[in-house]
Order: structure tokens, then sequence, then C-alpha cells
């Protein structure tokens, strides 16, 4: 197949997240995912307000760490990674399916509950962002329209407040980050994720059980510390592997500075046989992937959320990250 | 997957999302395993509520479930613990591994492979990545 000369100058936002987000993920879903497990606690408690028996969804799921959170409740993630999904598959107690969080595979006005954690500031125009939340909220019961089909449930929340959507993204304001980020800095990045010499394991379903189960070493001391002055409190759940200086500027993180981080692993032996892409020799050991990345403006998750047709019931900054809760305004 | 997924599944081309044929989706060649899960009443009960009842009736008839009662339990019927297990049995712990999803509206094919559907479109039907070739070297 040829792609049409232009593309290569224009690049058509589904071929350039294709390449620059779904793409990566898929590469280093094993990796990755072995680097998640611990989850955020403010959709941690987003999670756990949820009533006995809501259904909702996880938009992005990635490994699946929080599935984990509330066995009362029943979530559906999906996620664009077909090997993410497979490893998120492993929390039986819900479902999960594959799926673009733009053409998400589920009727409007079913759900309880969604979240959608460090999955829209990879879409790449803001069109599309705007839409993926609309897409999101769609699915959300909207407000004034509870539970009213099949009659109240006590302990649902307050009738008529609808289903809820607890959105995060990365923000361009983290000054105190090892990045340096800031107002007046370019929105639109590529952040880099550095694999160490490992074929893409979550075909083997290594998952994020491999940490405990393994034993395998951590690697973090290699590299130099980072600069002191660079620290601040808000990075002091970062990981070592976070901490890494610039060769190989690693991020292991969809949002950065998840506090689920963990140090890059020990690989006894760099293995061999059919890399990732094809283009990788196999003797070398780490590989860098760029991903894409719009950092958001303090303000613009929230006028985003208002474009999708969405009324935002709070909202705020954490660990670097802008969030919001958002209900869909019936129409 | 699970039973109860699939009532909360429809065709991911937008053109059909809302439309009648569209919910639910319907198997094909579906391979069953029936998976172990704690059976908590009260779960079940809430998730009823959430069940749209005449999509669930399709999809267990098409599953050899028939005999599932015409109407949504409801009130004093939810006091009725085998009711409440056998629809822990069929909405939690009856998986389909490998088969298909068929949209009634536009006959789209949804493959499922190890319990996950696949939920993304060819380039015509929607977004799909148009870039795929660009990583065929
Ligand atoms: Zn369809």
């Amino acid at each position: 197949m040829e792609l049409p000369e232009a593309s290569l100058h224009l690049p058509i936002p589904e071929a350039y997240e294709a390449e620059h987000v779904h793409h990566v993920y898929e590469q280093i879903a094993g990796h990755f995912s072995s680097t998640r497990y611990k989850p955020w606690p403010m959709v941690e408690s987003f999670l756990k307000m949820q009533p006995d028996g809501s259904v909702g969804l996880d938009v992005g799921c990635g490994n699946g760490k929080y599935l984990t959170v509330n066995p009362k409740i029943f979530i559906l993630g999906s996620d664009r990674s077909p090997a993410l999904t497979k490893i998120a598959s492993q929390h039986d107690h819900h479902s999960v399916v594959v799926a673009d969080a733009l053409l998400l595979p589920h009727p409007h006005s079913r759900f309880d509950f969604a979240i959608s954690v460090a999955v829209i500031h990879h879409l790449s125009t803001a069109s599309r962002r705007v839409m993926a939340i609309k897409t999101i909220l769609d699915a959300l019961k909207p407000s004034g329209n509870t539970s009213g089909m099949h009659g109240c449930l006590e302990k649902e929340t307050k009738p008529g407040s609808g289903g809820r959507a607890l959105i995060y993204v990365w923000a361009l304001e983290q000054r105190g980050s090892r990045r340096g980020w800031d107002e007046g800095c370019e929105q639109d990045v590529m952040v880099p994720w550095v694999t160490k010499g490992e074929p893409n394991s979550a075909i083997h379903g290594t998952g994020n059980k491999s940490r405990k189960e393994t034993g395998l070493k951590r690697r973090g001391k290699r590299y130099a510390p980072k600069d002191a002055s660079q620290r601040t409190g808000r990075e002091d759940s970062r990981s070592e592997s976070e901490d890494m200086k610039s060769t190989v500027p690693p991020s292991t993180d969809r949002t950065e500075q998840e506090p689920s981080t963990e140090a890059i692993r020990e690989f006894g032996t760099p293995k061999g046989g059919p890399s990732p892409d094809g283009r990788e020799k196999s003797a070398e050991v780490t590989k860098t992937f760029q991903r894409y990345y719009h950092l958001y403006r303090s303000g613009e998750l929230e006028r985003d959320v208002v474009m999708a047709g969405g009324r935002v019931v709070d909202s705020g900054y954490e660990r670097d990250n802008w969030w919001v809760i958002a209900t869909r305004v019936i129409e | 997957m699970k039973v109860l997924t699939v009532n909360f599944l429809t065709c991911a081309v937008k053109a059909c999302k809302g439309t009648a044929l569209s919910f639910p989706l319907h198997f094909r060649d579906a391979e069953l395993v029936q998976q172990e899960m704690d059976f908590h009443p009260t779960f079940v009960r809430n998730v009823l509520l959430r069940v749209d009842w005449e999509g669930l009736k399709v999809t267990a008839a098409e599953l050899g479930f028939t005999t599932l009662p015409a109407e949504k339990p409801e009130g004093e019927a939810l006091d009725n613990e085998q009711l409440l297990k056998d629809l822990h049995t069929l909405l939690l712990e009856t998986q389909v591994t490998e088969g298909k999803l068929v949209c009634g509206n536009c006959q789209h094919e949804y493959a499922i492979k190890e319990g996950i559907p696949n939920f993304l479109l060819p380039n015509h039907l929607g977004s799909a990545p148009k870039s795929e070739a660009a990583f065929v070297e």
C-alpha cells in the first residue's frame, strides 16, 4: 500500500495518532503495564463512592488497574490497544473490549459513571478531544433522568443527578516537575518512553502481576540522581526510573508522575528474536518510543467539557494533571 | 466477555447508534464457558436495575437460555434467591470466549477472541488507523 504523498506533510489526525500513540502503546504494553498497578487516589475515591451495582465505563483502561478498586460495581473497560486490553482482561470481575474512544460501542444514556484517565490528551486536534469527551458523556445517564426507566434505587446518589464522568489529562503547568513545562510552553509535545530489551511481553500476559512474581531487580540506581534543585514536593511519589537523566529521557507514564510508577526492571538477558517493529537489532537493549501529548492549559479541560455539551461539577489539579468531574446536560 | 457485557454494547458505527436494530448485538458462533464468580445478591439486584431486559432476553435466547421471565423481576420477586443465583450464573458467570458479535443494522461483524470483542472499525466505516501502511515497510 502507498500513502498519498500529501499525507506525509499534512498528517491526518487518525494517522498521526495511530503512529504516535496507538502503535507505541501496542509496543510498550507489557513494560507499560508492569509500571502500572497503583491507582490514583482521586480516581480511587471516585470509584469507591459509586453505589453498589453501578455500571460504568473506563475509557482507555490500559492494563485495567482501576478495575480492581471497587468490587461492588461493574466496569466495562475499553482500550485502543489490544495488548493492553488483554492484560486488563485478567480482572475477570469486569469486562474489557478493544475500542476507539471516538467510536465507543456503547448505547447512550445507560451508564452511572465513566472514568477516562490520561487518554484525551493523546488526541491531536481540539475537535477530536471535544468529540471524545462528548462520546463519553453521551454514554452517561443524563441529568434529570437518573434511573427513571427502571425505578429508583434508594442508594442512588441523588435523583436527577445523572451519571458522572471523571476525566484526567496532563497539565501544561507543571513547572515543579522534571520536565519543567509551564504556561507559555508548547502544548503539543512528543514524550519519550524507554523500554529495556523487552519484546512485547503483553502477549505473554505478564501484566501487572509480573512485579511481585518475577522478583526482577530494580535498576533505577544506575542512573544519575536527579538534580535536587529541580525537585519539588510534588515529585515525592515519582520513581527512580522517571529521574533518569536526559540522554534517554524517560517517561514511564501516560500521565506523568502517576504514583503507580515504578522503576524500570532489570531483564536478565536482552532477548533476541523478532523486535517489536522489525527495525531494531536484537542486540540493542534500550528502545525509545515517542508518544504524542496535548498538554492542557488551565481552564481548557473545563472549556472542552462545556463544548462537548457537559456541565462541570467539580474540577482541579493533582500532581501535574487537570481533572474534571462532568455530567451530561439534558438537551 | 460476560452476557451482562453485551447488554451494554452496541455497534461502533456512528450511523447505527440508537437504531432499533443495533441493540442488542447478536452472537454468532459463540463458544461459551462457565466461570465461577462470587455470588453477591445485592450486586445482582442492583445491576439488574440497569439491565435492558428486552435486550437480555434476545441475547439469552441466542445463547440457548430460554427460561428468563417475560418481565424483569422487580420488588418481591428479587427476594427469590434462586432467581438471583440463576441471573448471576447467566449474567456474570457465562462467558463468551470466541465468536462474533453482529450488528443487526449494518451487519458488521465484530470478532471475539479470548473473550475480548474488538470494535475497531475498518477505514470505510469510521475512524480506523488510516496510517497502518506507514508501519509496513
Ligand atoms: Zn452497525
